[in-house]
C-alpha cells in the first residue's frame, strides 16, 4: 500500500516493575482506515492504547503523528495533538446534559459567562451530522447506552479529529445498536480519521475493520489486510499456536460411564444477554474443560453453573431431580464449588490467614450458627496445606503473602474442604508459575480420579486437551461445539471457535 | 424533528419541589397569622439567616463537587473572635475584615490542597479543620468578645426601606448578593461547570479534561472565604465575637442545601435551591415565634422530616427516570 500512516510508533517498549508489558512493538495507523487492535488478556492491547494516548510513558521507542515524532504527557496533550480516546466504561457524566458533555472544558464564552444557548445550538447541529437529533439540554442520563457511546465518539472527534482510540466500544450494545455506532465509525472513516478499535468480537472486526494488528504477551505477531485474513488465522495469530501443530489426548472414560445418564445435568440454561442457553452434563471422573476466547462466554457460563448469575432459562436436574439453582449459596447446598478467574478481587480475601480463607466455604455450608472449633479449623488447614503442599506451610500467615501458584491451592482448598461433587475452576493456571502450573493440572487429574465431577475454563488450550475428556468450544456467547476423547485437540478446537455461528449451529 | 424541551426536567424536580414546599408553607402561615406577610417579617427572615446563608451558599459548591465541608461552623467562630479580638486592638474594622477573609480562604485552600494531594476523604479532613478551627478560635480568646466601631455602626444602620416598612438590611442584601453571584458562578462559568463534574464522578471528570486539583482548591478556598463572610456578617449581627457560638452552623448549612434539592452525594442541584431551602428553614422558626407556645426544637423536627422528604422525593424521580428514559431514546432515532 502507498498511503501514508497517520499515527506511526516503533520500537515501544514498557515494563511495570520490571515485568515487561510491551516490547519492541510497532504499530501504525493510516488516515481514514479502521484498525483493530487484537490479543488475548494481557498481550499489551491497553498498555500500547495508553501509550499512545499519553496516559503511559514509554520506556523506549518512537512515535510520530503525520511524519512529525511526538511524546504526549498526559491524556489532554494528546488530544490537542488529535488523538483522542472513548474508553470502554464510558468517560461522561451522566448528571450533566449532552450539551455540557460535548462541550465541558471548552464551552462558548460571552463576556466571561457560559453563553448556554449557543453551547446547545452547536450540541444539536454537532449530533444532527450523526443522525442523532435529542433534546441535548437533558441529563445525559436520560438516554441509553448506546446514545452515551455515540455522545462520547462525537465528543472525541469533535475534540481531537485524528486518531480516534476506542476501547471495546460495542461491549455492552445489543446488535441493533452495534450497527448504528459501525455507521458512524464508517462516517467518521470517510472523514478521513484514523480509527483503532481494541475489541474481543472477532465478527465485528471482519464486519468494520479494514487492517488488523495482532498482539501476544507484550509482542505484534503481526498486521494484516482483514480482507486476506482467514479467520482460523487470525484465532491462531491470537492465541500463538501453528495449526497443524500434533497435539495429543490423553483421557477417555469408559463407554458405558459416558452412555449413563449424568447424575448432573443442566438444561437448555442460558440468561439472555449473557449465555445462549445452553446443555452440560457432568459426570464423576469427568474433566469438561470449556475453550472460547476473550468474551466468548467461558466466565459467564461459570456464573451460570454456580448461580452467581441467575438462568433465565432452563433448569437443573441432579440425580433425575429438578432442583433450583438462584444463588451461589444453593450451588454450595448442592455440593458445588467455585474457584474463580480473578483470584485477588473474587476469591481471596487478602488479610485473612490461610486457615481463615480455608475453612470460608465450609463453615459458610454449615451455617454460622455451627462454628467449627478451632482445633477442627486448624486440622482442616493443617490437612490442606499438607495434601496440596501449600508453601510456606503456615496457617497463620495472611494469605496475601503468598505466591499466586499457593493462592491458588488456597482457593481450591477451600472448596476440597467442602467436599464438593462438582467443582468449576476459571482459569485456574493464569498467572502463576511454571512449577506451580504443572502442580495444578496434576492435582485436576487426581481430583478427577477421584471421581469429582469438574469444569474446567482455560485460554490454555494444550491445557485443556491434557486433561478434559469432553471440551466444550464457545463462541460468540454460545456454546457452540462440543469435542470429546480422540476429537480433541488444539486445532480442533479452534476450528470450532473460528466457524461461523449459523453452520455450527445448523 | 427533535425532542422539544419540557417544562420542568427530571433534575429540576427537587428545585420546583422545593419552591412549591416554601410557597405552601407560607401560605400556611399567612393564613394563621395573616400578619406574616409583610415586608417586615420577611426583612427579618433576611437579616436574620443572612450569616447561615452566606455559608450555605459555600456549601452548596462543596456538596455539588461531591464532598462536604464540615469546618463551616468553627470558621464563622474563628473569623468572629478573630475580628473582635483585632477591632478592639485598634485595628479598623476594614482591615481587620480583609485580614479574617484572606485567612479563612487560605485556611479552605490548605484543606483543599489536602483532600487532593493526599486523596483523602472531605469528610475526615474538614473535620480536622473543624478542630483546629475551633480550638484556634479559643486560642484568641474564650469570652465573648463586644465590639463597637462607628464604622460598624455605620454598615449595621445600612438598609433600604421596603414599602410596608419592612427593612432589607446591609446584611439581608449582602447574602442575596452572595446567592446570586453563587447562582452565576455555579450555572454560567467553567469553574461552575467543572464542580457540577466533579460531582458526577471524578474519574470520569478527569479523563474529560477537567483540573481536578486546581478546581478542588478553588472549590475549598471559596467555601472558606464564604465561611469567612458569613462570620463577617455574624459578627456584625451580634456585635461581638465568641469562640463557642455556631457550632453545629454546617449541619444547619447542610440541611438547607438538602432541602434545597440538591443531592448529597453531588453533582445535581441549584444554588438558587439552598435559598429557599434556607427560607423554608427560617420560615418554621418566624411561625414558632408568632405562635409563641411553640418549642423551638420544633424547627429541628421539623426540618429533619423535609430531609426524609427529600431523600424519598430522590428516590422516586430515580426510578421514574429509569422507566422513562427508553422511550426518550427511542425518539431520538426516530428523527434522523
Amino acid at each position: 500500500m502507498t498511503r501514508e500512516a497517520l499515527l506511526e510508533s516503533r520500537g515501544i517498549s514498557k515494563s511495570f516493575f520490571g515485568i515487561r508489558a510491551l516490547a519492541n512493538v510497532d504499530f501504525e495507523v493510516r488516515a481514514g482506515e479502521i484498525h483493530a487492535l487484537l490479543g488475548e488478556n494481557g498481550a499489551g492491547k491497553s498498555t500500547l492504547v495508553k501509550i499512545l494516548t499519553g496516559a503511559y510513558r514509554r520506556d523506549a521507542g518512537t512515535i510520530a503523528l503525520e511524519g512529525r515524532p511526538v511524546s504526549p504527557r498526559d491524556v489532554g496533550e494528546a488530544q490537542d495533538l488529535g488523538i483522542g480516546t472513548v474508553y470502554q466504561e464510558v468517560n461522561l457524566l451522566e448528571n450533566l446534559t449532552v450539551a455540557e458533555n460535548l462541550y465541558l472544558g471548552r464551552q462558548p464564552r460571552r463576556f466571561g459567562l457560559i453563553d448556554r444557548r449557543r453551547m446547545e445550538r452547536e450540541a444539536k447541529a454537532l449530533l444532527a451530522g450523526y443522525g442523532l437529533h435529542l433534546d441535548v439540554g437533558e441529563s445525559l442520563s436520560h438516554y441509553s447506552v448506546a446514545v452515551r457511546q455515540i455522545i462520547a465518539i462525537a465528543r472525541a472527534a469533535d475534540l481531537s479529529g485524528k486518531v480516534l482510540f476506542l476501547d471495546e466500544p460495542t461491549a455492552s450494545l445489543d446488535a441493533r445498536e452495534v450497527d448504528l455506532v459501525f455507521g458512524i465509525l464508517r462516517e467518521l472513516r470517510s472523514r478521513g480519521l484514523g480509527i483503532v478499535i481494541i475489541t474481543h468480537f472477532l465478527d465485528q472486526v471482519y464486519a468494520i475493520a479494514d487492517r488488523v494488528t495482532v498482539l501476544r504477551n507484550g509482542e505484534r505477531v503481526g498486521c494484516r489486510a482483514i480482507a486476506d485474513l482467514p479467520k482460523r488465522d487470525l484465532i491462531g495469530m491470537m492465541l500463538g499456536r501453528e495449526l497443524d501443530e500434533e497435539t495429543h489426548h490423553r483421557a477417555e472414560i469408559s463407554a458405558e460411564a459416558a452412555h449413563a445418564p449424568a447424575p448432573i445435568r443442566f438444561r437448555d440454561f442460558g440468561k439472555r444477554g449473557s449465555v445462549a442457553p445452553f446443555d452440560l452434563d457432568a459426570r464423576p471422573g469427568e474433566v469438561v474443560g470449556i475453550a472460547g476466547l476473550l468474551g466468548s462466554g467461558r466466565s459467564e457460563t461459570a456464573f451460570l453453573l454456580f448461580g452467581i448469575d441467575r438462568a433465565d432459562s432452563g433448569h437443573l436436574e441432579i440425580d433425575g431431580r429438578e432442583v433450583p439453582l438462584a444463588s451461589p449459596p444453593e450451588a454450595v447446598k448442592l455440593g458445588f464449588g467455585f474457584c474463580p478467574e480473578d483470584r485477588k478481587t473474587d476469591g481471596i480475601i487478602a488479610d485473612l490467614s490461610v486457615r481463615e480463607n480455608i475453612i470460608l466455604a465450609l463453615q459458610a455450608r454449615r451455617g454460622w450458627a455451627k462454628p467449627l472449633s478451632p482445633r477442627e479449623q486448624a486440622e482442616i488447614a493443617r490437612k490442606y496445606i499438607r495434601a496440596l503442599d501449600i508453601r510456606p506451610p503456615v496457617a497463620e500467615r495472611p494469605i496475601k503473602f503468598l505466591s499466586g501458584g499457593n493462592q491458588q491451592k488456597v482457593i481450591l482448598a477451600r472448596w476440597l474442604a467442602t467436599d464438593p461433587r462438582f467443582l468449576i475452576l476459571d482459569e485456574p493456571t493464569r498467572g502463576i508459575d511454571i512449577g506451580a502450573h504443572a502442580e495444578i493440572i496434576r492435582l485436576i487429574e487426581q481430583l478427577c480420579a477421584e471421581g469429582m465431577a469438574l469444569v474446567v475454563i482455560s485460554s490454555e488450550l494444550e491445557e485443556l486437551v491434557a486433561y478434559s475428556h469432553r471440551v466444550v468450544v464457545l463462541s460468540d456467547r454460545r456454546h457452540v461445539r462440543e469435542l470429546r476423547g480422540a476429537e480433541i485437540s488444539t486445532q480442533s478446537i479452534m476450528a470450532a471457535m473460528a466457524a461461523d455461528p449459523e453452520e455450527s449451529a445448523a | 424533528m427533535s425532542a422539544r424541551a419540557p417544562l420542568i426536567r427530571a433534575r429540576n424536580l427537587p428545585f420546583a419541589a422545593t419552591v412549591v414546599i416554601f410557597l405552601a408553607a407560607y401560605a400556611f402561615c399567612v393564613a394563621q397569622f395573616p400578619n406574616m406577610l409583610s415586608t417586615r417579617v420577611a426583612g427579618n427572615l433576611l437579616t436574620d439567616n443572612a450569616f447561615l446563608g452566606i455559608a450555605a451558599v459555600g456549601m452548596t459548591f462543596v456538596i455539588l463537587s461531591g464532598g462536604i465541608d464540615l469546618s463551616i461552623g468553627s470558621v464563622i467562630a474563628f473569623t468572629s473572635v478573630f475580628v473582635a479580638v483585632l477591632v478592639r486592638a485598634g485595628v479598623h474594622p476594614a482591615a481587620a475584615f480583609a485580614l479574617a477573609l484572606a485567612v479563612s480562604t487560605l485556611f479552605g485552600a490548605a484543606m483543599g490542597l489536602m483532600i487532593h494531594g493526599l486523596s483523602m476523604p472531605p469528610f475526615v479532613v474538614t473535620l480536622a479543620g473543624m478542630f483546629l478551627a475551633r480550638g484556634a478560635a479559643f486560642l484568641i480568646s474564650t469570652e465573648s468578645v463586644p465590639i463597637s466601631h462607628p464604622f460598624l455602626d455605620q454598615l449595621t444602620g445600612l438598609y433600604y426601606l421596603l414599602p410596608g416598612k419592612g427593612r432589607l438590611t446591609f446584611l439581608g442584601l449582602l447574602m442575596l448578593g452572595v446567592f446570586l453571584l453563587g447562582s452565576l458562578v455555579a450555572g454560567r462559568t467553567r469553574f461552575g461547570a467543572n464542580v457540577y463534574a466533579l460531582g458526577g464522578g471524578i474519574q470520569s471528570a478527569e479523563l474529560m479534561g477537567v483540573p481536578i486539583r486546581r478546581t478542588t482548591i478553588q472549590l475549598y478556598a471559596l467555601s472558606g472565604f464564604l465561611a469567612g463572610l458569613a462570620g463577617l456578617a455574624y459578627t456584625l449581627y451580634t456585635s461581638a465575637g465568641y469562640s463557642l457560638a455556631t457550632v453545629g452552623v454546617e449541619l444547619d448549612a447542610i440541611a438547607a442545601v438538602v432541602v434545597g434539592g440538591t443531592l448529597l452525594t453531588g453533582g445535581s442541584g441549584l444554588v438558587a435551591g439552598t435559598f429557599f431551602g434556607l427560607m423554608i428553614q427560617g420560615l418554621i422558626q418566624t411561625y414558632i415565634v408568632f405562635d409563641g407556645t411553640l418549642s423551638s426544637w420544633w424547627t429541628k423536627i421539623v426540618v429533619g422530616l423535609l430531609l426524609f422528604l427529600f431523600i424519598v422525593l430522590r428516590r422516586v424521580i430515580l426510578l421514574f427516570h429509569e422507566r422513562t428514559g427508553r422511550s426518550t431514546d427511542q425518539r431520538a432515532f426516530a428523527g434522523g
